[in-house]
């Protein structure tokens, strides 16, 4: 059933994301990759990470993602037709693909990735409530890099506002 | 014949949900004849009065409307993008169902030895899903209005666009209080710590801002800027007709029927009856009519907001509100230890 599940998710995250790069209209592009962040969720889900799964929705998709359809939806530009490619773009990214092709094919006949298990299992998680560990982890070990994110934010604001009070 | 447990979980959820889409599909339309009875009642007029007729309520109105909506021309804009134009008010109205699925609708039953849940998920992140769903019906809106390729409809999206995401943060945080009382981001547990003082005691201000805000993502009056018909023809659905103009105002009543009965279930107890009595799902039926009336009152009664005091109102007003609620919220658990 979860097997099931997963490559129903991964198929439609894997379609969308050939849609992302092929298709010549931007407002096309940017909805699949809109369908790329929901079936994404579905799939930490999978990982009992819920949370992550409708954070993931609700910034990327519901916020970001949404931004950036606006920008393309304002700006409009022309439908790509290809004619602004670089003479040496091709060969440039067919070399950048066999790298990672390489590198793929590498990884997983040498299985380097480690494979040991954290002390967040999935046990751990039911336990606890996956909001509940997210929290304290955030809180406690993750406090000065979530308090410098807010800061971040901070600046961005500012940064914003000193442009458009410009004109 | 014993079947998989998995199997019955599986058909368990897809009857709920056939039950569910049935009732609010149904709703809806008996809704649109509500709010013209409301306004009516409102303008001193008499309301619809012909179709099915019976002790003064024309019982078929709402069907004659379906069957109209029906036979309409399915009117295309000949430079309408066609993907985005037809998938818009699917979008829509997709997203407006979907926040059902983690809705409690009255307490859990035993029949021979089977108990049967009245939701149809139970989830730790239920409220989160709420918002994330309701961050997607923005989508609907922008497509329609951009696919349709007219100025008119692409200034309602930009504006709803701008709009709901504002108001969201105010509806988001104002949740936030309720959620650190219950503890919880379960919509079940919400509900079932509710049985005698319902949140709306602990959160009176959290449940205004609220619905305030609620008002404004459904784009209802005095809100309705995105389909302001005095300066953009109808908004994003100007060039909408026959059935997908009919999926939008399904999604905008539907959307009104979910953010009631998100009120209810946060702030007055859902299926619980005031104070203990009686719970089941017609005190949550009951509570969902109460919050749709308010908004048709509002409708019949006040004017709408201009753009620029739509976003102050937004942005300096119901957001320092809500972040003091958070704020005198915490306090007051830390004081009595919590």
């Amino acid at each position: 059933m979860e097997i099931i599940v997963f490559y129903l998710f991964a198929a439609i995250a894997v379609i969308a994301a050939l849609g992302v790069v092929g298709l010549r209209n931007p407002v096309y592009a940017a909805l699949c990759l809109a369908v790329v962040f929901v079936s994404f969720a579905g799939l930490y889900v999978l990982l009992s990470a819920p949370f992550i799964a409708v954070a993931q929705v609700m910034i990327y998709a519901g916020a970001i993602l949404i931004l950036f359809v606006f920008v393309i939806m304002l700006l409009s530009p022309p439908v790509d037709q290809g004619e602004g490619a670089l003479k040496w773009q091709k060969p440039l990214a067919l070399g950048f693909v066999g790298a990672l092709a390489v590198q793929l094919v590498l990884v997983l006949a040498l299985a380097v990735l480690p494979s040991a298990r954290g002390s967040l299992t999935p046990e751990v998680i039911a336990q606890r409530g996956d909001v509940q560990v997210v929290g304290a982890a955030l809180f406690s070990d993750y406090l000065l890099p979530f308090e410098m994110t807010s800061l971040l934010l901070l600046v961005a604001i500012v940064g914003v506002i000193v442009l458009a009070k410009k004109r | 014949m014993t079947l998989e447990p998995w199997l019955i979980t599986v058909i368990e959820a897809l009857i709920k949900v056939l039950v569910v889409i049935v009732v609010l599909l149904t709703g809806f339309a008996y809704l649109t004849l509500v709010e013209r009875y409301v306004v009516a009642k409102i303008q001193s007029r008499v309301g619809p009065n012909r179709v099915g007729a019976a002790g003064g309520i024309a019982w078929l109105q709402p069907i004659a409307d379906a069957v109209k909506m029906i036979m309409k021309e399915d009117f295309w804009p000949a430079q309408a993008d066609k993907v985005t134009y037809t998938l818009a008010p699917g979008i829509a109205v997709a997203t407006a169902l979907l926040a059902w699925a983690v809705i409690p609708l009255n307490p859990a039953i035993t029949v021979f030895g089977y108990t049967i849940n009245f939701y149809i998920a139970d989830v730790n992140v239920a409220l989160l899903f709420l918002l994330a769903v309701g961050s997607l019906g923005i989508y609907g809106i922008v497509l329609g209005g951009w696919g349709s390729n007219n100025k008119y409809s692409m200034l309602g999206a930009l504006r709803s666009t701008a709009q709901m995401i504002s108001y969201e943060i105010s509806l988001g945080l104002a949740l936030v209080g309720v959620l650190m009382i219950s503890g919880s981001l379960s919509l079940v547990k919400i509900v079932e710590q509710q049985s005698f003082w319902w949140f709306v005691f602990f959160q009176p201000v959290g449940f205004v801002i609220y619905f305030i805000a609620a008002v404004a993502e459904v784009n209802r009056l005095p809100f309705d800027l995105p389909e302001a018909e005095t300066e953009l023809v109808a908004g994003y659905q100007t060039e909408y007709s026959s059935l997908k103009f009919a999926l939008f105002y399904m999604a905008e009543y539907i959307n009104m029927i979910t953010v009631s009965a998100i009120a209810s279930t946060m702030f007055l107890g859902g299926y619980q009856g005031p104070f203990g009595i009686l719970p089941g799902a017609h005190w949550l039926i009951l509570k969902i009519l109460f919050f749709i009336f308010v908004m048709m009152w509002m409708r019949g009664t006040l004017p709408r907001f201009r753009y620029d005091q739509l976003m102050r109102f937004g942005w300096k007003v119901l957001l320092p509100l809500a972040l003091a609620n958070i704020f005198v919220t915490a306090v007051v658990l830390v004081l009595i230890g919590k």
